[in-house]
């Protein structure tokens, strides 16, 4: 009697950022975002997946613990490689320990242990591990979500982002850009009209995005930014200079044992994280009876640094300058990514932008709390709120010569389009090759080539006879689909798509069949999570009769036999076992249905003598 | 693909838009058509908001710069608009461009006292273009008035001209 009853169709949408290191997952709460805790009690979940040795999965801070165990059978930073091929990471491999299995092309495979994943399936096991998070705070199952990425994504990185969220087994409502998310965060609509710069370094990337604020609406002016900037290449010098330091010191080269190089990485990290809050820090590493200690001053720090900090300047520059605004009229300025917490970054900024920046929201967790907006703005309990964003490259095709002509520029508001009429240049030619690429530079080789459409099925006729349209629309998440028809018939024409990088529909297809095995244990860990929820419900409406005067009317048998019953909801609480929890749930149910009605029918006289109820 | 981008936000076709007036169409709109304002509705209703929403997006993109309006009105109104010629060099400027060319030349053999000639031919060029942005801007209002071919004829004229400038000012962006 108890018992609470839970609506049906109270599917939840959360915001998932994630990131380079570190993954959050955030819902509404009400009126207000709130970011989700693991069962650990973490808000971050590492971006971290190791393959155990008994073969199975982990991911967030049990895989982080594997890095220094088990490092050839754990992997981080796998962002860096999400929608790429195996020529664009050569620069990577020389950083980050990643062992990409051979006979990897245009899909990059990377080796765990004894097994091979493609990063889409690597980011897969974060976002499960979020899911699980999210359904265990919730109570509830989760299989919508918004996901952010970083502003300057392309195409390819964007679709294997989401490819990732559907091996996951959620449903991608919407792709955010990090920085626009950021801002929908602070809550900056409070402010009816205004400029709102947005400084994002994170992890692996570097955005920055200028917005206009209308009254609830934020159009995004223009995007700039740089894919391979972040916390992690001043993670990397202080590592290179640690490391050549530790060797002229121990006369010894550390740097192949990958157990000794991730616990001098974590050391290095403690440092620069210290950095930030004290002028002087310790860097100390022990390994193998020898200890490393050596005095860091942020004065030295900022010398090493200074020269990337430099680097996000220039994007910022380009991107006032594509908005068509100056510094003196940006209003506000928001920090987002846990590099932002370094003083020198923070004065860089404001040096540059004349104004003080936001920092009053966790830098960590302000794209997951704005993502979590963004999900209430789609499930329609956010209201008078809306993104506008952009494409952060502009779209072109291949023209004779390997000239890039461009159709939809960059800083373009999506949804975008561009149509574009094709011809044959042979007589009885039947098909017709379009090469589509991203970037803004003149030449189709310095470009990045999205992916090659074939328009099949032309009827033979003389050149330049057939008039073939083609559509290119990029959505509201910023990914590109090509629709063709034949002008003169009206009928729509065959595309065959080839991907540059990434995954085709079967290749997801088929990883989402092989994660459908893990389903089981999945869906137990929600079911657990749900009866727990209930029993917190029943436990607490028990506990509340309990001060209830229709309590004290119970003889002692039956108030000892609800006592009874509560300590055996008590004990199973924790199990892993739903059925049990559920099991005893209706026990204490059946125990106090007499006390229930007796509350029930006081409450039904009361009405009746006319009190007000 | 074939939307009108006037109609599609209100307006008579026009080459002199009110800005203030076209942001609040675009808007107000924008909050009617955005995808993420439609999530909740039947897949065929997503799918109408998304292609309304990318025209929305193109008509203000385009209609909002004096040029691609002009640009898209003149398409409209079914007048060429394929790129200009050489033969479309406004004579006056011929011998201009000869010295700007020449002035270039010696920079790149590595002559830095072309340098302050190169300025001031960018001064002149940016006056030009000035000008010419005038001379449009009173051609808008009389095809607005009037709705007369000869006007646009003239526009694109303008046009073309604008661009030829435009491209010299390109020319004449050197580091120092």
């Amino acid at each position: 009697m108890f018992q609470i009853e839970f609506g049906e169709n109270d599917d939840k949408v959360v915001g998932i950022d994630l990131g380079t290191t570190n993954s959050l997952v955030a819902w509404m709460n009400l009126t207000k975002p709130e970011v989700l805790p693991g069962e650990d009690g973490d808000k971050l979940v590492p971006s971290v997946v190791s393959l155990t040795t008994d073969g199975a999965i982990i991911a967030g801070n049990a895989a982080r613990k594997e890095l220094i165990d088990h490092p050839d059978r754990t992997i981080y930073s796998v962002k860096r490689l999400m929608g790429r091929g195996v020529a664009d990471v050569q620069d990577e491999l020389k950083l980050f320990p990643f062992r990409i299995a051979e006979g990897s092309d245009s899909v990059i495979q990377v080796r765990l242990g004894e097994k091979t994943f493609t990063p889409p399936e690597v980011s897969a096991f974060v976002l499960k591990q979020l899911k699980k998070n999210a359904e265990a705070a919730l109570g509830a199952p989760v299989t919508k979500a918004v996901i952010t990425v970083p502003a300057y994504f392309n195409d390819a990185q964007r679709q294997a982002t989401r490819d990732a969220g559907r091996i996951a087994g959620l449903e991608v409502l919407r792709l955010v850009n990090e920085p626009t998310a950021a801002a929908l965060a602070y809550g900056l609509d409070k402010r009816k009209e205004g400029i709102i710069a947005v400084y994002d370094l994170g992890g692996g990337t570097f955005d920055i995005s200028i917005l206009r604020l209308h009254d609830g609406i934020f159009e995004v002016l223009a995007t700039n930014g740089d894919t391979h900037l972040g916390g992690d290449d001043i993670d990397n010098r202080l590592m290179r200079i640690a490391l050549e330091d530790i060797q002229s010191e121990w006369k010894e080269d550390i740097s192949h044992s990958g157990e000794a190089v991730q616990t001098l990485r974590r050391d290095v990290i403690a440092a620069k994280e210290a950095l930030s809050f004290a002028p002087v820090v310790h860097l100390k590493f022990s390994w193998n009876g020898k200890s490393y200690d050596r005095e860091l001053t942020r004065e030295l720090f900022e010398g090493l640094i200074k020269d990337i900090v430099d680097r996000t300047l220039g994007p910022c520059r380009d991107c006032m300058k594509d908005a068509g605004v100056t510094p003196e009229q940006i209003d506000e300025v928001v920090m987002v990514g846990g590099s932002t917490r370094i003083p020198l970054v923070r004065s860089a900024v404001e040096v540059l932008f004349r104004a003080r920046p936001h920092t009053e929201l966790n830098p960590d967790e302000v794209v997951a709390l704005g993502a979590a907006v963004q999900a209430g703005i789609l499930s329609g309990t956010v209201e008078n709120q809306l993104l506008l964003d952009v494409t952060p490259l502009s779209l072109g095709i291949e023209m004779y010569g390997g000239v890039v002509s461009k159709l939809i520029h960059r800083n373009s508001t999506i949804p975008a389009s561009a149509g574009e009429v094709f011809t044959t240049g042979v007589d009885g030619q039947t098909n017709v090759l379009i090469h589509v690429l991203q970037g803004e530079r003149e030449l189709a080789k310095d470009c990045r080539s999205l992916a090659r459409f074939d328009l099949k099925g032309i009827p033979p006729m003389p050149a330049g006879m057939a008039r073939i349209e083609v559509r290119f629309l990029i959505d509201a998440n910023g990914i590109l689909s090509v629709t063709a028809k034949d002008a003169r018939t009206g009928q729509e024409q065959s595309i065959e798509v080839k991907p540059s990088y990434g995954l085709t529909d079967e290749q997801v297809e088929a990883m989402i069949e092989a994660s459908i095995e893990h389903a089981q244990e999945d869906l137990d860990a929600a079911q657990v999570a749900m009866a727990r929820v209930d029993a917190d419900g029943i436990l607490a409406a028990v506990a509340k009769a309990q001060r209830d005067a229709a309590y004290d009317g119970l003889d002692g048998e039956e108030r000892a036999c609800i006592e009874a019953a509560i300590r055996e909801v008590q004990a199973v609480y924790h199990s892993d076992d739903h059925e049990k929890i559920r099991e005893k749930i209706d026990l204490l149910n059946e125990v106090t249905r007499g006390l229930a009605e007796t509350m029930m029918n006081t409450a039904v006289r009361g009405a009746l003598r006319g009190t007000h109820v | 693909m074939t939307a009108d981008y006037f109609a599609f936000v209100g307006l008579q076709p026009a080459l002199a838009l009110d800005l203030k007036d076209l942001e609040k169409r675009f808007l107000d709109l924008s909050r009617r058509y955005h995808p993420d304002l439609n999530a909740r509705k039947p897949a065929a209703e997503r799918e109408a908001a998304l292609e309304a929403s990318a025209i929305l997006n193109d008509a203000y993109r385009t209609l909002r710069e004096p040029i691609a309006r002009a640009m898209y009105l003149l398409k409209r109104e079914g007048f060429d608009i394929g790129e200009q010629t050489t033969k479309d060099v406004p004579p006056e400027l011929l011998e201009e461009v000869f010295e700007l060319n020449m002035a270039l030349e010696e920079l790149k053999d590595g002559d830095t006292d072309a340098l302050p000639q190169i300025a001031a031919a960018r001064e002149r060029f940016l006056a030009s273009r000035n000008e010419v942005d005038g001379e449009i801007a009173a051609k808008f209002a009389e095809w607005d008035a009037q709705h007369s071919r000869d006007t646009l004829s003239a526009i694109r004229g303008l046009l073309n001209r604008r661009k030829y400038i435009s491209n010299l000012i390109e020319k004449t962006n050197v580091p120092d």
